[in-house]
């Protein structure tokens, strides 16, 4: 019994750990548009202040599919609602 | 190692329970030091001069480049309400900031973000019904009235990415900082985590607050012209 609850609950570490993986790539996508910002910048100095802006938008946009991966991880380990089923199951 | 919100007194109005949590708390503190602020400086600026100097330099300098962001991002037509995003800007910086002396920084707690970024959503729906009244309504059926459930997800999708990516980042932030206080021993508690608390809460705090600013004036932009 304890050790079903156990594995369940290392399942359910993995499973935030493989949530977390997105990170990678919204990293990934956030590098291309820094790159790009720069890009730019040294192409245009002049415009400098309108890039940045534009570049902050665009970062904070593709943030928000890292952003949803942590908070699904952190539901899946602190406020689970499946193992209090599981425990009421067991038991 | 705690990472919920606390909750300090259970008020009993009229029947009715009422959860006094740690994030209110905070926020009363924030509010109070913002109204103190602002009240020393109401008093200090009482005869106003036309040649600025010294404390009333500092101030102009802060709402002016304040309000040039605003109608920068927002035009000039709109910026009339940049003084009620001075005042959400204020607030979650101030947030993020005294989060540095421990306090858990109220922006950390999805009520409050929901809240800002609630208002931001109907700052936003008033706005459009005001300067465009009925081709705003006509915006929700835009290409064909076929692709109004999807308009309608579209607008409602927008305060909760605004107000998870705030709430992300700061709970981030103070979950390592959590962490690193409740593993590693005494004797490597001080000094160390001040690195920490500059990245986290100093330079993501900003950053997260001038994102939250100009994605809502960004929003609301969109919306009105």
């Amino acid at each position: 019994m304890q050790g079903t609850i156990a594995s369940a609950i290392g399942v359910i570490h993995i499973a935030a750990a493989i949530a977390l993986l997105n990170g990678a790539f919204t990293t990934f996508g956030q590098a291309k548009i820094a790159a790009q910002a720069i890009e730019s910048i040294a192409r245009q100095p002049e415009a400098a202040e309108d890039i940045r802006g534009a570049m902050f938008v665009g970062l904070a946009m593709a943030e928000t599919s890292g952003i949803y991966g942590l908070l699904i991880a952190i539901i899946m380990l602190f406020a689970n609602p499946l193992v209090e089923v599981l425990v009421n199951l067991i038991s | 190692m705690i990472l919920n919100v606390d909750n300090l007194w259970v008020l009993n109005l009229a029947g009715v329970e009422v959860w006094i949590t740690e994030t209110i708390f905070n926020t009363w503190v924030i509010m109070l030091i913002l109204i103190v602020i602002a009240i020393i400086t109401r008093v200090k600026l009482r005869n106003f001069k036309v040649v600025p100097k010294g404390f009333q330099n500092v101030i102009e300098l802060i709402v002016e480049s304040f309000d040039n962001f605003a109608s920068n991002s927002l035009g000039e037509s709109l910026s009339y309400i940049s003084p009620w995003f001075f005042m959400v800007f204020a607030f979650v910086l101030s947030s993020a900031w005294l989060s540095v002396f421990g306090i858990r920084a109220p922006t950390a707690d999805w009520a409050t973000t929901f809240a800002l970024a609630f208002a931001t959503f109907l700052l936003m729906l008033f706005m459009g019904f005001r300067h465009r009244k009925g081709e705003y309504l006509k915006s929700f059926f835009s290409p064909h009235p076929i692709f109004f459930p999807l308009n309608l997800v579209g607008e409602l999708a927008k305060p909760i990415s605004l107000s998870f990516r705030l709430f992300g980042n700061m709970l981030s932030g103070t979950i390592i900082l959590t962490l690193y206080y409740g593993l590693t021993p005494l004797f490597v508690q001080f000094g160390i985590p001040a690195l920490l608390h500059a990245f986290f809460d100093i330079i993501v705090g900003a950053i997260q607050t001038y994102i939250f600013v100009i994605i809502s004036l960004m929003y609301i932009r969109n919306v009105a012209s």
